[in-house]
């Protein structure tokens, strides 16, 4: 046998033709992927899927991680890809499966995280009739990712998968769904399988580079500035661009801010840091910002989780900005000067340009500018009171950041727990912060910290979360038991919504309307052993240094620790709304 | 301001949609809209009008071009343009109203082109505003039925709309 296939080969090279695979649809799916370079999927099976999780069976390429919930299959291919710089994949089934992956989705969607997402469809001749299991996916998900297919034909499968990697990982990335009704994975019906090495899309162009004219423009803008500072967001971060933009701003020396998805863009620890800017920033990030006379913004959109009220934004800026999609310049703010392409080609240009000038920033100015945000730093910094014998949120972070060395990859879930991990985690490097910032999406974080491990084996990773947040993906402890993802939950316990109830505090007199549980929360500790795991339950500020050194010691346990934390706490600096970024509550009773 | 927005799109199931999808998505509004093949058969012409301040037109240009499925695009309005619209209505016509409709179909150069005892049908293409003027002259009194294209457009001169 050996023998002659080894003949035919010799034939077939002599001929040059090429040896004609044939595979089912199923087999051609998991075949692309493969081609695709992916080792890892998410996702849960069901009906219409599984002629492709035969096909999955059958090979040993690509390892599959079975979730609990298909929307933890997709915050875990989403954090993968947070952490990996790489595509996330997820795999449901139709109707339900697929409808359970939408607020996944939307999360990647709205934070520009390259996914894609592979869905079952009823088959061909059922579609439209009310099917078992039939939504119109496609439909559903149209406003909340970069791109759709819905494949016709068993041979579009390799190409469409071709396109769909291209189009989420190029540009400005994001989710891409792929809709394959059941009948194209009939495992009976083969075709020939040749995987595309080129895509071609007439309709869809990426921007290379930057315009030299405005990137000069920038760097003059930047030479004459005595106010100057950079505003940098998650486009450096998914941009790779984080070390163009260290030796820009070392270069220049000018304060760096970043915004909630941009923390590890800049090193957390460096002195030309100021912090996070924004809703929750710092007193001296968000004053910077506001007196800066030259605002250079990098992959970043002017949220208005940043701006505050946009007519009241930076007075005196002029405003330089970078990304990689037109769409993001000028939509919230006026910009003097825009630049669209790749945030790393971008920074490259701009520093071949400075090494070529002879130009070089007003140091007096600069002198002048820094001694003022120092005073700023020293009026405010960080700080919150401290209670003896309550915990602070605050103190949590801090302890979780000595006990890792600001080391460890952290990922959130949404809430006050998440603006104390932004504030007082010292980010060093990009992808060591994950969560999701522009949907807010609570039960983010456990499956988050999964699919980092899956990206990182060999990190520590934390999920800082709440006991709000943690139990809206709460049964993806089981499958970190399956696969042993040694996640250590940090739950700042304060036994109610945080921050919703501090807006109910700050703007409805304080009634707490349904963001209390009325002492049904359930016992984290035996629930966390009920699912294999270890629990550590901390209630005084003393147990906290042996608790979190314990848990951090138990390298291949999952660790859940249960911190109860004041109830009463506030996250401060909270910009006062309609107001321009430096009016501020500094806390409950000093206001800016 | 009203613009003439012209879009070359992939003729594929679901490109349609994701245009219509964002003007609704992003809060922006549709005044008209036409949709069929070219003479590539791969491509769709699509006009729409819509309004807004400069900067809301800009996003939605923008917005546009970033649908995978938008080939090429042009505010028509930014030049100058012939605009087209074709319209059909059926007016009620007996004793002297016969005569001064058929007047009124003359001077805006519409032709009858359906007739009863009792109705006109005319048919009648120009501007926007052509038609808009014609409905006011005949009446709301005579007016049975009305059924408008939406705009189509083309730019003057040599610029063309093609790959």
């Amino acid at each position: 046998m050996g023998e002659s296939a080894s003949g035919a080969d010799a034939e077939c090279s002599r001929l040059r033709c090429e040896i004609v695979e044939l595979l089912s649809g199923a087999e051609m799916l998991v075949r692309a992927l493969k081609d695709e370079g992916v080792e890892t999927i998410f996702g849960y099976p069901g009906g219409a899927v599984l002629h492709i999780y035969d096909a999955l069976f059958q090979q040993k390429s690509i390892t599959h991680v079975l979730v609990r919930h298909e929307q933890a299959a997709a915050h875990m291919a989403d954090a993968f890809s947070r952490c990996s710089g790489t595509t996330g994949v997820v795999l449901a089934t139709s109707g339900p499966g697929a409808t359970n992956t939408v607020t996944g989705i939307a999360t990647a969607y709205m934070d520009s995280i390259p996914m894609v997402i592979i869905t079952g469809q009823v088959q061909s001749d059922w579609i439209g009739d009310d099917a078992f299991q039939e939504t119109d996916i496609v439909g559903v998900t149209r406003p909340i990712v970069k791109h759709s297919f819905m494949v016709k034909k068993t041979e579009d499968i390799p190409a469409t998968i071709k396109k769909a990697f291209y189009i989420a990982s190029t540009g400005r990335p994001g989710p891409v769904l792929v809709d394959i009704p059941k009948d194209l994975t009939n495992p009976a019906v083969t075709y020939e399988y040749s995987y595309p090495s080129k895509v071609k899309l007439r309709s869809y162009n990426v921007v290379s580079k930057g315009h030299s004219g405005q990137i000069k423009k920038a760097v003059d803008l930047l030479m004459a500035a005595k106010r100057p500072i950079f505003y940098t967001g998650g486009g450096v971060v998914q941009g790779n661009s984080a070390a163009e933009l260290t030796e820009l701003v070392r270069k220049m020396g000018f304060p760096c801010t970043n915004t909630l998805m941009g923390l590890g863009g800049f090193p957390g620890d460096d002195p030309l840091f100021v912090g996070m800017l924004g809703m929750h920033g710092t007193y001296e990030a968000n004053m910077a910002m506001h007196h800066a006379d030259v605002v250079m913004a990098i992959g970043a959109r002017f949220d208005d989780r940043v701006t505050n009220h946009t007519g009241k934004f930076c007075p005196n800026a002029k405003i330089i900005h970078v990304d990689v999609d037109p769409a993001s310049i000028a939509k919230n703010i006026p910009v003097d000067i825009p630049i669209v392409g790749p945030v790393d080609q971008v920074l490259k240009e701009m520093l071949d340009q400075l090494e070529k000038t002879e130009d070089k920033p007003d140091l007096q100015a600069l002198e002048a500018w820094w001694k003022q945000i120092d005073a700023w730093r020293a009026y405010h910094g960080l700080r919150y009171e401290t209670k003896p014998d309550v915990l602070k949120p605050q103190t949590v972070i801090e302890e979780l950041y000595r006990v890792t060395n600001g080391e460890a990859i952290i990922t959130s879930d949404v809430g006050q727990h998440q603006m104390f991990a932004a504030q007082y985690y010292k980010y060093k490097y990009p992808r060591q912060w994950i969560n999701s910032g522009g949907l807010g999406t609570m039960g983010f974080g456990l499956p988050a910290a999964m699919g980092c491990l899956v990206a990182k084996p060999d990190k520590t990773v934390a999920c800082v979360t709440g006991e709000g947040s943690i139990q809206m993906n709460i049964q993806e402890l089981s499958t970190c038991l399956q696969y042993h993802f040694p996640v250590k939950i940090v739950n700042l316990n304060n036994q109610s919504l945080g921050m919703v109830r501090q807006w109910q505090d700050m703007q409805y007199q304080g009634r707490h309307s349904s963001s209390t549980y009325e002492e049904s929360l359930p016992d984290f500790i035996k629930l966390a052993e009920s699912y294999g795991h270890v629990g550590i339950r901390v209630t005084k500020p003393d147990q906290l240094q042996g608790a979190m050194e314990e848990a951090f010691s138990l390298k291949d346990r999952l660790v859940f620790l249960d911190i109860s934390v004041d109830p009463t706490e506030h996250v401060y600096p909270m910009q006062i709304k309609e107001g321009s970024m430096r009016d501020m509550w500094l806390s409950k009773t000093e206001r800016t | 301001m009203r613009r003439i927005i012209s879009i070359l799109m992939e003729n594929e199931p679901g490109a349609l949609s994701r245009v219509v999808g964002l003007f609704s998505q992003r809060g922006y509004n549709i005044e008209t809209l036409t949709v069929a093949p070219t003479n590539d058969p791969t491509l769709s012409r699509l006009t729409l009008t819509t309004s807004g301040s400069d900067r809301t037109i800009e996003q939605i240009t923008k917005q546009l071009n970033k649908l995978i499925e938008v080939v090429k695009l042009v505010d028509l309005s930014e030049g100058a343009h012939i605009e087209r619209e074709l319209m059909l209505v059926k007016l009620k016509a007996t004793g002297a109203q016969r005569a001064e409709i058929k007047r009124t179909a003359d001077i805006f150069r519409g032709q009858i082109v359906d007739v009863t005892s009792s109705v006109y049908t005319v048919q009648l293409a120009g501007a926007s505003d052509k038609l808009d003027a014609f409905l006011e002259s005949v009446g709301e009194a005579s007016i049975l039925e009305v059924v408008r294209s939406g705009v189509s457009g083309i730019a003057r001169g040599d610029k063309v709309l093609a790959l």
